[in-house]
């Protein structure tokens, strides 16, 4: 029994990194209606950012967080004038396609400079036990960092004036430019937002497993999963669906093979659009 | 006369409001009906539950002796049930021509594309939009969109018309050729329920109005007595002599 | 009625082309470029059934081509069936499994609908991987005699080619006889306003699961006669996402909604594809460019090149349509 409890604790602080990379995703796709196809790159490229900041200092991978935050935040910026600010207003189709094009050119100039095999952080920190159970110390400060991480965006999006006007703009875009809100910039700034998360979330999961460009697919899975479970624009409620689907998979994987966990999740995504179009925790829109 | 459509007891509520509230009236065969009330009365919504984007929350609505209450869109076309919208629905990126087959094609009639498109030939004809029959729907101006909205419902060879402000936006030549427009189909022995705030337009088409107002009618009859009703003064005309002063104009 | 269209008759001379030219003087390397340009334009052309026409974007579209393969080669290698019969029941088997889940998922609008074509995909390759009969994540392998009953592996590769060339051919001319029919014309209004078409009289939920169903068909018959060719089948290559993305890359390239311009992207970039997969220098680039090919497509020229064609040259909308 102890072994499914271990499992559930570390599946609850897991969802809590799955959370942090939905917030990302379901932020952009509250705010411009865009689906960011990039998110799983943005995730990989996080996790490599960890590995070489890792590599030149001799700091705490938790604080190389706030480079890659930043550095996220750069390239959301430039990924949204390179191809999402032309498609904005089009059809999903085209913003689903732009972000996915860009997706294929991360992933294929990430496949000639890294290729294909894994790379690992070696670090760990100690965990401890209480009782007859263990926490690992990995898990535990990738649970806290994320659930700090979110924390922060809710100080950005309610306390500042820019977080105010990405709220505003998000709720009724033309409303917001009536009174005067640059929504460009504010849609540059919110997609910025979002690919810092999505990479902060990529630098966690490589404090925990080994990783290849390849290996952001399925945190997008599991961030479109999340996102659509907890309804849209509504980032917060992604954070807790993230760690109920982290408690979900901590419940599961002690009883069935690994290799039917993605069937699994994928089957939940279909049925949680078909089924719950607001979302499980929603305020707003729907599917 | 028999009546062509009867709305019995409709009540629409979305969430907490009640857009359209126990509204009952008929339509006779080759009546020209008139819905008038001040915006957000409920009339697009009632449109909307008549041809069957809406289910009504109570109340049952027969057209041509057959109950369609919660009727698709489009099963409530091929009975003969045509509309057009407030706010325009060109399919932008076909043709006029392409517009008006489409109605053929799926109207009551449900005729073959070559049927369709010498239908289409002579409803833009009639409406007047034969010069425009290969622009795309996009680059019609805003007066040739709302005939495209007309043909389009016309080719759909409908027993009754509902025409949603078909004559909001347009200049006063645009109006008058509009009304006109709407005189012959009539003649053509198509029933008409039309919503408009332009009052000439109302008074001088319509053989009977229906006024409503917070979603609930708060009358009905001839033009000459619904307008001088203080109620529906009070809540939508302002002035009491605006019935005169309008059939004088005419 | 249809053989007085000119574009009928340059169906079938396109068609007849790709079935003559390879036979003289026995090119088989002609062949084996001509076949992967045959696939894509089966696979380009009848995903403009669901995107071009009806609007509605299937991203997971190469499922069926996967699950059509999976079925053929299941049913020649432990069923035993002849190859034809194999492939038509698969392309049967993988239609009725679209209209099944058309059920559940095409009153789902946009993206929404998108994104649920690839839970889909990924869902179906999750499932395969995992699934005894078909041999997991490892495949299935056709043993080598399953070719003497079609004259010998050198003689099945031939014809395989040529059925694949008619499953391309019937691809055109299905596209075509949609285009200009009645039907067709309903699932351009859905394309264009989808709530207008309803209130016209158009059967839109019938249409939609229709033609859902419908483009299904032949990408996986062709899958069936391409893996069989292969003689294996495995998850990862069946059921590439990747490669769904291309179809949709090939498709607007040439300009979604006509059946030249499906065919002319497909064509064109299944040349560059193959291009770029045997330049040593760019093979790894493959992914790169063709990932900045569609952004500039969809930046820059989102009409493809038949909208390119038609602008400059009105009157070709005739003969190319």
């Amino acid at each position: 029994m102890s072994g499914v409890m271990a499992s559930l604790i570390d599946g609850l602080l897991l969802g809590a990194v799955y959370g942090l990379a939905a917030m990302g995703l379901s932020l952009i796709w509250g705010v411009m209606d865009v689906i960011n196809l990039t998110h799983g790159a943005t995730i990989a490229l996080g996790m490599f950012a960890l590995y070489l900041l890792c590599g030149s200092f001799t700091v705490s991978p938790y604080l190389l967080l706030l480079p890659i935050l930043a550095g996220g935040f750069l390239l959301g910026v430039i990924i949204y004038w390179i191809a999402v600010h032309r498609v904005v207003g089009q059809s999903q189709l085209m913003s689903l396609l732009s972000t996915f094009a860009v997706n294929m050119v991360i992933i294929g100039l990430g496949t000639t400079v890294w290729g294909t095999s894994p790379y690992n952080i070696n670090f760990s920190v100690p965990g401890f036990s209480l009782g007859r159970y263990t926490f690992t110390g990995n898990h535990l400060l990738a649970g806290l960092a994320a659930v700090l991480i979110a924390g922060a965006l809710h100080l950005v999006l309610y306390r500042t004036r820019m977080g105010k006007a990405i709220r505003a703009v998000a709720d009724n875009r033309d409303a917001a430019e009536l009174m005067g809100v640059p929504s460009a910039r504010i849609l540059m700034a919110a997609f910025g937002i979002g690919i810092a998360l999505a990479g902060a979330s990529g630098g966690l999961v490589a404090t925990l497993f080994p990783f290849t460009i390849l290996s952001g697919g399925a945190y997008e899975l599991k961030s479109f999963v999340v996102t659509v479970l907890a309804g849209l624009g509504n980032p917060f409620g992604a954070l807790l669906a993230g760690i109920l689907l982290g408690l979900l998979e901590g419940a599961v994987t002690p009883f069935i093979a690994v290799s039917w966990i993605p069937a699994i999740e994928f089957g939940l995504f279909v049925l949680a659009l078909v089924l719950f179009p607001r979302g499980l925790f929603s305020t707003t829109r729907s599917a | 006369m028999s009546a062509l459509l009867e709305v019995r007891g409709v009540t629409k509520r979305f969430g907490g409001l009640v857009a359209v509230n126990d509204v009952s009236f008929t339509i006779a065969e080759g009546e020209i009906l008139g819905l008038i009330g001040p915006n957000g009365a409920g009339k697009t919504t009632l449109f909307n539950v008549v041809n069957g984007v809406f289910k009504p929350d109570q109340g049952e609505i027969a057209f041509a002796g057959q109950t369609i209450t919660g009727w698709s869109p489009d099963q409530v076309v091929r009975l003969g049930l045509a509309r057009t919208h407030q706010i325009v629905q060109p399919l932008n990126d076909m043709t006029t021509m392409e517009n008006v087959t489409v109605g053929g094609c799926f109207g009551r009639e449900q005729l073959s594309l070559e049927k369709a498109r010498q239908l289409a030939d002579e409803v833009l004809k009639f409406v007047g939009l034969s010069h425009s029959a290969h622009l795309l729907a996009r680059d019609l101006t805003i007066a040739g969109k709302k005939r495209l909205e007309t043909a389009r419902a016309l080719a759909a060879w409908p027993k009754l018309l509902l025409l949603d402000e078909v004559l909001a936006g347009l200049n006063p030549t645009e109006v008058t050729s509009m009304l006109q427009l709407i005189r012959t189909i009539r003649e053509r022995g198509v029933s008409i329920l039309m919503i408009e705030h332009l009052m000439q337009a109302i008074m001088n088409l319509s053989d009977r109005i229906v006024v409503l107002d917070f979603g609930v009618k708060i009358a009905e009859g001839q033009p000459e007595e619904v307008t001088r009703n203080p109620q529906v003064i009070e809540a939508y005309l302002g002035d009491p002599n605006i019935a005169e002063k309008l059939m004088e104009s005419e | 009625m249809i053989f007085k269209r000119p574009f009928f008759w340059v169906i079938l001379a396109v068609s007849a082309l790709f079935a003559v030219l390879p036979l003289k003087g026995n090119n088989v390397d002609l062949r084996e470029g001509l076949i992967l340009g045959a696939v894509s334009i089966i696979l380009a052309t009848n995903l403009n059934l669901m995107i071009g026409y009806t609007g509605y974007v299937n991203f997971g579209n190469i499922v069926s081509y996967g699950l059509g393969g999976y079925i053929g080669v299941y049913l020649v290698a432990s069923r035993g069936w002849p190859l034809v019969a194999a492939a038509v029941a698969a392309g049967v088997a993988a239609s009725l499994f679209a209209l099944l889940l058309g059920l559940a998922i095409l009153h789902l609008r946009g993206a929404y609908f998108a994104l649920a074509t690839i839970g889909i995909l990924e869902a179906m390759k999750a499932f395969v991987s995992n699934f005894g009969p078909w041999g997991k994540a490892a495949g299935i392998y056709l043993p080598f005699d399953v070719y003497q009953s079609l004259g010998g592996p050198m003689q099945a590769l031939w014809t395989t080619y040529f059925l694949v060339i008619v499953v391309m051919g019937l691809s055109l001319l299905l596209s075509y006889v949609i285009k200009i029919s009645k039907f067709g014309l309903g699932l351009f209004a859905i394309r264009e306003n989808e709530d207008a078409a309803i209130v016209l009289g158009v059967r839109t939920s019938l249409y939609k699961a229709m033609i859902y169903g419908i483009s299904s068909f032949f990408p996986a018959v062709a899958g069936a006669f391409i893996f069989f060719k292969s003689g294996t089948i495995e998850p990862m290559q069946a059921f590439d996402l990747t490669l769904s993305i291309e179809a949709i890359v090939m498709m607007m390239l040439g300009g979604q909604g006509t059946v030249t311009g499906a065919a002319l992207g497909a064509f064109l970039y299944e040349e560059l594809r193959g291009y770029l997969l045997t330049s040593p220098a760019l093979s790894n680039f493959h992914l790169v460019i063709a990932g900045g090919l569609l952004l500039l497509i969809v930046l820059f020229a989102p009409a493809g090149l038949m909208g390119w064609v038609y602008r400059s040259v009105p009157r070709l909308r005739r003969y190319l349509e």
